[in-house]
């Protein structure tokens, strides 16, 4: 279990949910919804931090983990950026502003903003809704701006119309001093005017130095080709940090059903460095 | 040490159950389980093995973890009630004992799930000695001796008498409550008793089956070996060895609609299941070797990889006595020592 405080308020044993209710609801593409979620009572369920995860279950539907893509820095609510892609994620698009669902959590570990990453000039490469991970990260890098060093923030989806939270990204990622931000889709299209291509060949365009420290979330076979194009430009595998996602149901390393190997995705990941991701059997 | 004539044993049944629940193994047309106890119950304490393992006392094969209500959009919970009754299990052999502390690595660790420690707490396991450990029995390989039940109250069989001696504090504190019935009585009933099982052990056809290189260093080695491949082939996925085992701890989370809310409950699943690792995004272990190789990875590297050494096998033989495929995890072990198929 991670070294965090964050089970200290827990009474009941961590397979009893706390009721959330959802206050705010962005529809950021065709089929991403991003989720405000609350207490009852008003403010959040619970702390986290950037990176760890929380099972969110329409009761009788069924129950799925999702990254917090909120900030821990955020003070009010709670963040669930969620894609349409199955029963539960098909269940919770239909629901409304002022809709109850059961939350708990947090679960995992979390990127190492507080160690690692602290003072790094950091890349953080997307695609996707593999962008909601990460968001947590960037927030929390932007509010405590002064210890870290560069940041640069690229982002690709299929088209315009699938970039999720493109208005946060224009209006404040960009509007902030030493964050650079750069934007891809995969097919031209009309009204866009930046750049079209994959995220691992822009990468390679790009050119940045391998002094940073790169976040990197999206499908598998684009970060497969990210990695590739990363250890070409000099990055070892110490420098990158994924999350792994597997089918989950306790959330706390005791059901047996997302292990590679000896660790549990659920509470010995979702973060795992690429050196250690090496270490692991290629079931995953 | 203490004894009781087996003639009185329902007394003594009728006593523990005045102000306990009770389990003992139960015969039942040809099977026999632990099952609570009554008067009509047909206690059997001469199978050497139920058929399904004791573990359900503590963690059981279904178990409700709270109720969900929806009141017009207002949803609220209400947590099932942890065990808080002592209750016995009567009965439980060295290696199902073993089993529990297997169990312990994974539910007592952080986070504690608090269902299974109150189960933990309230539960008081006599356990009772092997009288002849059988052909399918390896536990001694694991370090344990069928003859010394680590229990609160080890039980000898013994032609007309019961020993009994009690080795915990929740065991003294049960003996308390049953001295009208049990009278004191010496040692060398059990010390021959222990030296015939002993004897038995030792003779046993696996007694000699060995580990070496099974630890939690062997992981890539073992995972990546041909031998896989050549052992999955009969499996049909039933199951049978994850339900009848006294350490297989994976489970399932569900919801069970009852008309007036929905129960959450777990119960026991099964990691040879094809669907046990499929989500939306996609399967990590599509292929029925994957899935039988997982299962004997998690037993015998990924789980002493992560408690000190600890294997989650305790030699009790049931997969080698049920599987209907005569597929176990001794041909596994034994096909592992020569290189190829057993």
């Amino acid at each position: 279990m991670c070294d965090c405080d964050c089970h200290k308020n827990y009474n009941l044993d961590t397979l009893i949910p706390l009721v959330g209710v959802i206050t705010d609801i962005k529809e950021q593409t065709p089929d991403v919804k991003t989720f405000r979620v609350n207490a009852l009572e008003g403010g959040k369920l619970f702390e986290h931090k950037p990176g760890q995860c929380a099972m969110l279950c329409a009761p009788g539907v069924s129950e799925g983990m999702f990254s917090i893509t909120s900030s821990p820095t955020n003070k009010e609510y709670q963040e669930f950026s969620i894609k349409r892609c199955g029963q539960l994620t098909e269940y919770l698009h239909s629901l409304k502003v002022g809709d109850q669902i059961t939350v708990r959590g947090p679960y995992g570990n979390n990127f190492p903003v507080d160690t690692e990453l602290k003072g790094k000039n950091l890349l953080f490469i997307a695609g996707g809704i593999g962008l909601a991970p990460l968001r947590s990260v960037i927030n929390y890098v932007i509010d405590n701006r002064q210890d870290y060093g560069t940041v640069d923030i690229l982002y690709g989806s299929r088209s315009a119309d699938d970039l999720v939270g493109l208005d946060e990204i224009q209006n404040v990622w960009m509007n902030t001093p030493g964050i650079n931000v750069h934007l891809t889709i995969d097919r031209e299209q009309e009204g866009w005017d930046g750049h079209v291509g994959f995220v691992p060949s822009y990468l390679r365009e790009l050119e940045f130095s391998n002094d940073k420290t790169v976040l990197v979330c999206g499908p598998p076979i684009m970060i497969k080709f990210v990695l590739q194009g990363l250890q070409e430009m000099g990055f070892t595998k110490e420098q990158v940090y994924t999350t792994l996602e597997l089918r989950m149901k306790c959330g706390v390393g005791k059901c047996g059903r997302c292990n590679i190997g000896s660790k549990y995705v659920c509470k010995d990941g979702p973060v795992f460095r690429f050196d250690e991701i090496d270490e692991l059997p290629n079931e995953y | 040490m203490k004894k009781i004539a087996k003639s009185n044993l329902s007394a003594l049944f009728a006593k523990i159950n005045e102000t306990k629940d009770l389990y003992v193994p139960v015969k039942n047309g040809e099977q026999v389980n632990f099952a609570a106890y009554s008067e009509e119950a047909e206690v059997d304490l001469t199978a050497l093995k139920t058929v399904k393992s004791p573990k359900d006392a503590f963690f059981p094969q279904s178990e409700n973890l709270y109720t969900c209500f929806n009141e017009q959009g207002k949803i609220s919970i209400t947590p099932e009630e942890l065990q808080d009754k002592d209750f016995v299990v009567f009965g439980m052999k060295a290696c199902d004992i073993k089993g529990i502390e297997v169990l312990d690595k994974v539910f007592l660790s952080e986070p504690v799930d608090s269902f299974y420690a109150a189960r933990r707490q309230h539960g008081i396991i006599v356990g009772l000695a092997c009288d002849k450990p059988e052909e399918s029995c390896f536990c001694t390989v694991f370090g344990i001796n069928p003859a010394e039940p680590t229990a609160d109250v080890a039980v000898y069989d013994d032609e007309d008498f019961l020993y009994w001696n009690a080795l915990t504090e929740k065991g003294n504190a049960l003996t308390e409550t049953l001295c009208d019935l049990l009278e004191d009585a010496d040692n060398t009933a059990v010390e021959n008793k222990k030296k015939e099982i002993t004897a038995i052990a030792e003779k046993l056809p696996y007694a000699n089956l060995s580990l070496e290189g099974w630890n939690g260093d062997a992981l890539t080695e073992k995972f990546d070996s041909p031998i896989w491949e050549e052992l999955y082939k009969p499996c049909l996925a039933c199951g049978t060895c994850t339900f009848s085992c006294p350490t297989c701890q994976c489970y399932d989370i569900k919801d069970y609609n009852t008309g007036n809310g929905i129960k959450r409950y777990r119960c026991w699943d099964s990691c040879m299941y094809s669907d046990f690792t499929m989500m939306a995004h996609g399967n990590n272990r599509t292929s029925q070797m994957q899935r039988f190789r997982q299962r004997f990875m998690h037993k015998l590297v990924y789980f002493p990889a992560n408690n000190d050494g600890m294997y989650s096998c305790v030699g009790c033989g049931r997969c080698v006595d049920k599987c209907p495929q005569n597929l176990n995890i001794v041909k596994v072990i034994k096909a592992f020592e020569k290189g190829g198929k057993a």
